[in-house]
């Protein structure tokens, strides 16, 4: 790359806070180097050495895209931060680790790599790079431990959010969970809800589907499900503050369904009183989405229609979501946003939403 | 045999003011549910053993249920006008029918879609089989025998494929019956090849395959486990109808049984569009994982889903579902009304007012004449 394309890129972008970066994973056993001496055992008798879900085939086209799979560009931070901070200006990145803790059974398990995990990151990816921020991956088999996770980590302010999977066992909304939102708005953080299975059900209502590509796109009915959720049991009365991400699963199914969700809540509302206002008015204010991947047709006229039933400009979080093959080029925003719209897209809102990144 | 809600609560007197006439229009309704009298209408149609096990074990459901696990907002989820004077459940009594809704809104046809005992999601596959097949031949003599407006749905009992390929056979040759009837909650992705052979049958005889929302899979109603409110269960039967047909294209069931047409019914339509980007997307990163398509995932759609507008969503702005509507495509909106159950939507009022007069009488009539089995 040329200085002169840079500093194009640059004005662009510089400023811009990518809300959904992926490092590249640890294998099991390099995440033994984080445990204490009890797991490092454990791991190692019962050779836990290699751990991963069927959620990103390391070899599947979407899992990294080709020009970055070459040059081993998620490896490490310097290569992700060239590919991507440097190259375009980015203030910030937050680091999303897919490492599967959550498809462990064993809850204790689960709590002892999602602490390794954690370390991991802060160790070898965010004290590298000041830009960098991370997530705290939760083992939400059990909120207990997931309390405990965030307690652990509150301290250290390069984490800004908590981040768990849009399919585990039981809806997010339920109260069992209370106690995880309690703990994040206590600490000032965001609720992150990424793409991806715990795997402990099938992912969709009607069983397994055949396909890796039906797979990923049900990810997006998960989102459906969370948002109903988490409105109709009422998390976000109890949690005023509380802040939810939705990341990696498109944006345009969520008009569609709040139309249906609100509709539906005025016919049963006495089934939630709780719920005592439109569902798609608590959404607007609560819930956010990263921008990547962008499920539509290309050009201004999509962009405007959405933007317009969205009925806000403040719930778009612009992310890469690199290394993940989204779009090609330099494309990561779709064409034809106002200015002012795609400033609070690029930083504004993202600031708005994660409190704690703008206290480091 | 414990039927699952009292047969009368208190009748709703009221008539609704005639409004028939006015409209002319044929409106033809894809979603019309017709009621039990009592469990007895069924037992001339059952094998003796079926008819024993049904009083005496009952439907066991692959939600461990006999009936539904979200109460729902009204006595079986019923408009509480729509139940007879006499006794019997809504939608069972011909005369009430014909008063509050055929006659009242000239309605021309009303596609049946029987649900509740009908041996879809029993677990008992043997029962499955023989409810199913009592269910058809009890529409067929209580309702469109004597009132040929209220057209017969071929009900299969779709966890067993062949036998429900077996019923399409029985049933295919009597003009009685408009369409094959499954609910979107299978216990595989729709599109999965143990449902094969009701595809193929229902190509063979011109039928549209109608996957109406409800049903029990065997799974938790979402990939992350069971809602708590029936406001949830309502909202999202629009993913299983997503889950439908996102299987439906992508194991290639198109390519199979080209003249295939599918309804999914009672989920909305807005949500058909979003996923057409999201699945044409995914198929531009990943056709190698699926050769057997050939073209691109919303080609296959536009040309083979119908969908239902009830229950309609309702954005703030009219535009939006305007919107959506003109992006699902005009020619593939079907007005369905889901009488008697209390989201209803009423021919003439369901849709917003700025709905072009053309496109509301191709959505009323029209539209249906296309995919329908209609005489």
């Amino acid at each position: 790359m040329s200085q002169d394309s840079s500093q194009d890129l640059r004005k662009d972008w510089a400023g811009a806070i990518d809300c959904d970066l992926h490092p590249r994973m640890p294998t099991a056993r390099a995440l033994r180097a984080y445990m204490d001496e009890h797991w490092r055992h454990i791991a190692e008798v019962r050779g836990i050495n290699a751990w991963e879900s069927i959620a990103y085939p390391p070899n599947a086209p979407l899992t990294v895209r080709p020009d970055w799979r070459a040059g081993g560009a998620d490896a490490d931070p310097v290569k992700a931060a060239q590919a991507t901070l440097d190259r375009f200006g980015f203030a910030h990145a937050i680091c999303n680790c897919l490492f599967p803790v959550q498809a462990f059974r064993d809850e204790n398990l689960a709590a002892a790599f999602a602490r390794a995990l954690n370390d991991w990151l802060a160790e070898e990816w965010l004290a590298r790079d000041a830009r960098l921020r991370g997530s705290v991956v939760l083992p939400m088999q059990s909120p207990e431990r997931a309390v405990e996770e965030i307690e652990r980590r509150a301290g250290d302010r390069r984490f800004v959010q908590v981040l768990m999977l849009v399919f585990g066992e039981r809806p997010l909304g339920k109260s069992a969970y209370w106690p995880v939102y309690a703990a994040a708005e206590r600490h000032g953080f965001t609720v992150g809800i990424h793409a991806g299975s715990s795997y402990h059900l099938p992912v969709t209502g009607s069983g397994w589907p055949t396909y890796y590509l039906e797979d990923y796109a049900a990810q997006a009915l998960g989102f459906q499900t969370q948002v109903g959720s988490l409105v109709s049991e009422g998390v976000f009365a109890k949690f005023p503050q509380l802040k939810v991400v939705l990341m990696e699963s498109g944006v345009a199914w969520l008009p569609p369904y709040l139309w249906r969700l609100s509709k539906f809540w005025r016919g049963v509302r006495i089934e939630v009183p709780w719920v005592d206002r439109p569902p798609d008015e608590i959404v607007r204010q609560h819930v956010r989405l990263t921008t990547q991947p962008f499920d539509g047709p290309p050009g201004a006229a999509h962009i405007g229609r959405l933007m317009d039933q969205l009925q806000s400009d403040e719930m778009l979080l612009f992310a890469t979501d690199f290394p993940h093959w989204q779009y090609d080029g330099d494309d990561m925003l779709p064409s034809g946003l106002a200015p002012d719209v795609r400033r609070k897209i690029l930083a504004d809102n993202a600031l708005a939403t994660y409190p704690r990144l703008s206290e480091t | 045999m414990m039927l699952d809600a009292p047969l009368a609560p208190e009748a709703d007197s009221v008539e609704r003011p005639e409004r028939e006439a006015k409209s002319r229009l044929a409106i033809i309704d894809g979603d019309f549910h017709p009621g039990l009298r009592q469990l007895a209408d069924l037992k001339p149609y059952l094998p003796a053993h079926a008819w024993e096990v049904l009083t005496t074990y009952g439907m066991r459901r692959r939600h461990g249920m006999s009936f539904e696990p979200y109460p729902k907002s009204a006595p079986l989820a019923c408009r509480r006008d729509a139940w007879p004077e006499g006794g019997g459940r809504p939608g069972s009594n011909l005369e009430l029918i014909q008063r509050q809704y055929l006659d009242a809104y000239g309605v021309a046809f009303a596609i049946m879609g029987p649900l509740g005992i009908s041996g879809q999601s029993e677990i008992n596959l043997d029962l499955s089989v023989a409810l199913a097949s009592a269910t058809n031949d009890w529409q067929r003599d209580f309702f469109t025998r004597p009132d040929p407006r209220l057209r017969s749905a071929i009900v299969v009992p779709y966890e067993d494929g062949a036998a429900s390929a077996r019923e399409i056979e029985r049933c295919a040759p009597d003009p009685a019956y408009a369409q094959v009837f499954m609910l979107t909650r299978t216990g595989e992705p729709a599109g999965n090849r143990r449902y094969w052979p009701i595809y193929e049958a229902a190509e063979r005889h011109g039928l549209p395959v109608a996957l109406h929302v409800f049903g029990a899979s065997g799974h938790p109603y979402t990939g992350s486990g069971w809602p708590s409110y029936y406001v949830e269960e309502g909202a999202g039967h629009s993913t299983s109808c997503q889950t439908a047909v996102t299987s439906l294209v992508i194991e290639g069931v198109f390519e199979r049984f080209p003249k295939l047409k599918v309804v999914l019914v009672e989920g909305g339509f807005a949500w058909l569009a979003p996923l057409s980007w999201r699945l044409d997307k995914l198929y531009e990163r990943m056709r190698g994982e699926v050769p057997h398509l050939k073209r691109k995932p919303s080609e296959y759609i536009r040309e083979h889903i119908w969908v239902t507008t009830q229950p309609i969503e309702e954005p703030a702005e009219p535009r939006h579902l305007f919107e959506m509507m003109e992006l699902v495509g005009w020619d593939r909106l079907l007005f369905a009304s889901d009488y008697p159950h209390w989201d209803f939507d009423d021919p003439l009022r369901a849709f917003p007012a700025g709905l072009a007069p053309d496109r509301r009488r191709q959505i009323l009539s029209a539209n249906a004449k296309a995919v329908y089995r209609l005489p």
